[in-house]
């Protein structure tokens, strides 16, 4: 007798579907609903983003929801910082404080809040909220992120990968993917490598490191860390010399016909020769004359040059041949600098060239150009290109992000059929955003919102004297394009009192007392150091997490954020929305289950505190509120008239899309939609959308922009020039003698390659190891230590070894190994890994806990084997001679340059119990986390 | 001992492509939270907040590397869970009847009420591919989603196992594999999908699809002829570009 196996059980009693926290990447999932808790999530077959499929993150968001490491209520220190001394308040004393904090100093000094928030997916009401307390100093964690993929992308093409753009994964025969972060875009590059490989497509992978998509690429490229530039530009020198370029595109949709100064002793040697009305001009074929770029019927020439009151003028183009056709960018030369053989360089830019001319095809769809031409066809280009934080994430990461973007383009493959193409609101020119604010007013907004893309000096965050207006010293010479914000040089420079001091420091979901600093021991040192009158340096720290996480034993005032579960949000097109390239696309989360500790939305928080402080734009000329919570805002706020936060279901019948007057039942109709929203662009839009008429007609008609705003690619970038030109001694705005080297060399307008931050010859020699991290495909950040499912699949992270230095240090399995960088020393695991560039090792991110964080026990393998590098990166680079010393950072955009790090490896010998540096336990605000779990909500 | 049907009338069973496996997890914690939500017990986890946390897993992805005679070291990841064997050693060595081989579709399963916690089946299996529930002192192991694949509570299209439906690469498909027309057997046919330990004759349901061929860019002669220089003519660069454009 068989069995009898029960095969139709009830699933759930209801399906509540809304957006995905577990990462970045931001998938719709369904939440299957038990006696009103949650009991399984898949994901929403629906969703643009993610298609139904979800990864470990998403599906182990139940253990994140229901984790033991949840706050419950808000906290004030009662203790010394950093001991984790707390007493429970109610949220009326915890906002009374704030509010105490807060109030005065908006009234007399408002840049002494210092408003800074992590991993916020709101970034663009976090931002208003700043900008009406008065605030200069806010943003958001881009600049330690990968700021330089974003601003170099905007710079160079007007927008950038992930949320900006993708590859055309439905026709692309050949990707080339340059080291990423996993958990941007993580389902769907996913399902594009698939779907790539399925049909017979190539995967190229550029990475020190051979594991997640590395591993599944059909051909892996080991490059030395921080090299990526000169590879891409070894490149162009032979696609250059091959002449396997679209000189149709590059004439039509770039600036490469435009004329530039070439004269060292004109003062405006370097920039663009500009008719009356400003236009850039070029040489039109037609009459050999000058011509404005976009006249209608212009032939752009690449080939002539032009003499104009004894000046000689020449295209771009020429200038850019100039410098890739030298032999510093042959394949010979760069090889071993790249760790790559001559012969695979060659070989990968024939196979590139191959299939972006051999195998090009064009969809039959007519567009029409923004210079009136009509084209017949597309034209497609099946070559793509991704990248993130592993080019990104170092000194030279602005350039080498810039240099990838100038191949992309020299292929004619950007907006082309098979190659990248931008999601809206992208494109959009870098005119098309606003510059940085710094006017600051007592008791009055900011003038204008804080980020932005600077177009020269002038647009410099300065003060008076000189010194940087923010307190992260972003828009200054040391950073001019630091588009993102630098919150990795908060806390420093506010202990330093450089540029000044500030009084409250306001940070939300970012551990910056663990894993999200550079250089952690001394963080937590500048956290809880005291002046001469022994008050605390950083007077007043308020923190919002929804988690228990190191960060908060350094806080005086704790806010409870709620789950992702728990709450409202909103994924917005003023922000960072869910576009794909066919269809624009916001949404939001909704509270599925209602929180069951006394913790509340941080949103909702912001717009009590705003009332609290009068804030205009939360209060009205009576002081009364404009909105009462989060939601409130999110349905009724208007950026500009008719544009909100939400695009979908707008005008008060709900029929409008992106322009309408606010709809109150708007929220209700993107629950019942699934959680999203989703307009498709047009046919005729769907490629070549910056000089695209449909696709800027429809931009502006969706509210995605006020008028339509064709521009053509930067190859050659003016606004850097003139950076460079100041620091050569022209104009009015001169940087410090210090920088002027830096800047004459990083802010080169067309993108050169030189070696990332720690790489001087004598660093090298004395650290002669690249040491690198990986986010893990199963976890985000320090979140996956608490969630009991994920913890069980990356608990641990050893160093990883390649041969080489295995074999050289003959260590064996289960060894330890002392690791030592500029900046300090670590004693951790080893491991052996064969597929890994021979001089670099890795580990995981973020894996390693201090002892009580998290609800884990304290002897959880986290606290006891797992580390971070962290400790081993500074964010200043090692003195050299008398000089400032100076940031670890790319000097263009001030990003972080983690992947910079150097180190020396040695055998730990006897091995320590435990990695080194140990640090006393944390004390818990949520107890341990029970030792069992038989997890079920039904019955 | 349990005896094995003679025939079933279908073999279903996965097929997993190891070629664009990236090794994410996402079928290991898709299978967790619904076997865990839906089996009769839940999957547990042993000291889930601890020093060595231990729960209970149908599936499981383990990476290695493989070092090729030429070139670089590959890495594999290999997803691991029950292969439904057509001759399974783990019903065979059953002593209660709790595991068995249903008749009308392959699948192996495990029947908790009479499931006496004994093991010899774990120690049957050469896949590893079960695992002793430590709190609820039962066999678990993978059901292909036995109360997904007929639920009439699900819609049609969900109707089949949480790890295929979850994979975000597509590496993962589900079919009849005793149907050599089905989409899987053509599939397997077409990679030459491969029996898991075939030394075993458990005669495997799940098969396995080999990674391609890597790192064979580099025979730079067959390439050749697309980055022929054409750029350095007598008349230089510019001259080749004034005739390019010309040609446009």
């Amino acid at each position: 007798m068989q069995p009898t196996a029960e095969t139709s059980p009830p699933v759930s009693e209801e399906i509540r579907k809304t957006t995905c926290y577990m990462c970045a990447c931001r998938c719709g999932i369904n939440v299957h609903m038990k006696n009103g808790k949650v009991a399984y999530i898949e994901g929403n077959r629906d969703h643009p983003v993610n298609k139904g499929v979800l990864c470990a993150k998403g599906s182990a968001g139940i253990m994140q929801h229901n984790a033991p490491a949840r706050l419950r209520t808000p906290l004030k220190r009662i203790g010394p910082r950093g001991s984790g001394e707390f007493q429970e308040i109610t949220w009326d004393e915890a906002l009374d404080m704030a509010t105490g904090w807060l109030a005065p100093l908006r009234a007399e000094t408002p840049e002494k809040l210092a408003f800074f928030t992590g991993r916020d997916q709101s970034q663009s009401f976090t931002g208003y909220w700043a900008q009406q307390y008065g605030t200069p100093n806010y943003a958001a964690h881009g600049g330690f992120c990968s700021v330089n993929m974003a601003t170099a992308g905007i710079y160079t093409m007007g927008g950038s990968f992930w949320e900006f753009g993708q590859p055309d994964w439905t026709h692309t025969k050949l990707l080339l993917l340059f080291g990423v972060a996993e958990d941007h875009d993580s389902n769907p590059i996913k399902i594009g490598l698939g779907q790539l490989k399925s049909r017979g497509g190539r995967l190229i992978g550029v990475n020190p490191i051979r594991s997640g998509y590395n591993a599944v690429a059909d051909e892996w490229v080991g490059i030395t860390p921080g090299t990526d530039g000169l590879f891409i530009l070894a490149i162009v020198h032979e696609l250059l010399r091959a002449g396997r370029i679209d000189l149709a595109y590059l004439t039509r949709f770039t600036n490469a016909p435009v004329l530039v100064n070439d004269d060292p002793t004109a003062p405006d040697y370097g920039l663009f020769l500009r008719d009356d009305d400003g236009k850039m001009l070029v040489i039109d074929r037609n009459s050999g004359k000058p011509a404005a770029y976009d006249t209608p019927g212009v032939r752009p020439d690449l080939a002539a040059t032009h003499r104009q009151a004894g000046v000689t003028y020449r295209p771009v183009f020429q200038l850019l041949a100039d410098r890739y056709l030298s032999d510093e960018y042959a394949p010979e030369t760069v090889a071993e600098t790249c760790g790559i053989p001559a012969s695979r360089i060659r070989a990968i830019a024939a196979e590139i060239a191959r299939v972006a001319f051999d195998e090009a095809f064009e969809l039959e769809q007519e567009w029409t150009d923004f210079r009136g031409t009509t084209h017949r066809t597309m034209q497609g280009r099946p070559v793509s290109f991704h990248a993130m934080r592993g080019i990104s994430a170092h000194a030279n990461g602005f350039q080498t992000c810039r240099a990838l973007h100038i191949l992309q383009i020299l292929l004619g493959s950007v907006e082309a059929p098979g190659g990248f193409r931008f999601k809206p609101p992208y494109p959009k020119p870098v005119e098309a955003h606003p510059k940085p604010h710094m006017g600051v007013t007592p008791n009055g907004p900011l003038n204008g919102p804080h980020l932005g893309f600077v177009r020269g000096p002038e647009d410099l965050l300065l003060r008076d004297d000189g010194s940087a207006a923010r307190i992260d010293k972003a828009f200054t010479w040391e950073n001019p394009l630091s588009s993102h914000g630098l919150m990795h040089m908060v806390i420093c420079n506010a202990h330093a009192g450089d540029p000044y001091r500030i009084d409250t420091l306001f940070l939300y979901m970012a551990n910056m007392a663990w894993n999200s600093s550079m250089d952690t021991t001394k963080v937590m040192q500048m956290l809880t150091d005291k002046d001469a009158a022994g008050e605390y340096v950083i007077p007043h720290i308020i923190y919002s997490d929804a988690y228990d996480s190191e960060m908060v034993a350094y806080a005086d005032l704790i806010l409870p954020d709620t789950t992702y579960l728990e709450r409202y949000d909103c994924i917005s097109l003023l922000d960072r929305p869910i576009s794909e390239a066919d269809a624009m696309g916001d949404a939001i989360r909704w509270p599925v289950v209602a929180p069951d500790r006394d913790v509340r939305p941080f949103q909702d928080v912001l717009v009590d505190l705003a009332v609290r402080l009068g804030l205009p734009g939360f209060t009205d000329d009576g002081g009364l509120p404009v909105y009462h919570d989060y939601a409130d805002y999110i349905t009724n706020h208007q950026r500009r008239p008719g544009i909100g936060p939400l695009a979908g279901w707008r005008g008060k019948d709900a029929t409008l899309v992106g322009r309408g007057e606010p709809n109150p039942d708007q929220l209700t109709h993107y629950i019942d939609n699934g959680g999203f929203f989703e307009q498709p662009v047009p046919q005729e839009a769907r490629y070549f959308k910056p000089w695209n008429t449909a696709y800027q007609d429809w931009a502006v008609e969706m509210g995605l922009s006020d008028n339509p705003q064709p521009y053509v690619f930067s190859l050659y970038s003016e606004i850097l020039r003139k950076f460079q030109r100041a620091a050569q001694g022209h104009g009015d705005h001169q940087p410090p003698e210090h920088l002027r080297a830096q800047i004459i060399r990083a802010m080169d307008p067309l993108p050169l390659w030189y070696p990332a931050g720690q790489d001087s010859a004598q660093a090298s020699e004395e650290f002669p190891v690249h040491a690198l991290t990986q986010r893990p495909m199963a976890m985000y950040h320090s979140w996956g230590s608490q969630n009991a499912w994920l913890r069980q699949i990356h608990g641990v992270n050893p160093l990883y070894l390649p041969t080489k230095l295995w074999q050289e240090n003959g260590f064996q399995p289960g060894d330890w190994a002392r690791v030592t960088s500029a900046n300090g020393s670590i004693t951790v695991p080893v491991a052996h890994m064969a597929g890994l560039n021979p001089n670099t090792v890795w580990t995981w991110n973020a894996i390693g806990k201090r002892k009580g964080s998290w609800a884990l026990s304290p002897d959880a393998p986290e606290a006891t084997h797992g580390f971070l590098l962290n400790h081993l990166i500074g964010e200043l680079l090692p003195a050299q001679g008398s000089e400032p010393r100076r940031p670890n950072a790319d000097p263009v955009t001030g990003q972080a340059a983690w992947f910079d790090l150097k180190v020396k490896i040695e055998k730990a010998d006897p091995p320590p119990e435990q990695a080194q540096p140990e640090f006393p336990p944390l004390r818990s605000q949520v107890g341990r986390g029970p030792q069992n779990l038989a997890w079920r909500v039904g019955k | 001992m349990t005896q094995l049907p003679p025939a079933t009338s279908r073999q279903l069973g996965l097929v997993i492509d190891l070629d664009i496996c990236v090794g994410c997890h996402a079928c290991v914690i898709a299978c967790k939270g619904w076997n865990t939500e839906y089996q009769n017990t839940p999957l547990s986890d042993a000291d889930a907040y601890g020093a060595a946390p231990s729960g209970t897993f149908l599936n499981r992805v383990h990476s290695y590397e493989v070092q090729p005679e030429n070139g670089a070291a590959q890495t594999v990841h290999f997803p691991r869970s029950c292969l439904h064997c057509q001759d399974a050693p783990c019903v065979t060595v059953c002593p209660t009847g709790a595991s068995y081989k249903r008749r009308e579709d392959g699948i192996v399963l495990v029947n908790e009420d009479t499931c006496i916690g004994c093991g010899l089946c774990a120690w049957a299996c050469p896949y590893g591919a079960r695992e002793m529930d430590a709190l609820a002192g039962v066999m678990k192991k993978c059901t292909l989603c036995v109360d997904r694949i007929y639920n009439k509570n699900l819609p049609e299209e969900d109707r089949e196992p949480a790890c295929v439906r979850t994979c975000p690469a597509g590496a993962r498909h589900f079919g009849d594999l005793g149907d050599p027309d089905s989409a899987v057997s053509r599939l397997v046919a077409t990679r030459d999908g491969y029996d898991l330990m075939p030394e075993q004759a458990t005669r495997p349901s799940n098969k396995y699809l080999p990674p391609r061929p890597k790192d064979t860019l580099g025979e730079v002669d067959v390439l050749a002829p697309f980055l022929e220089p054409a750029t350095e003519t007598p008349e230089g660069f510019l001259g080749w570009l004034d005739r390019a454009l010309e040609a446009l």
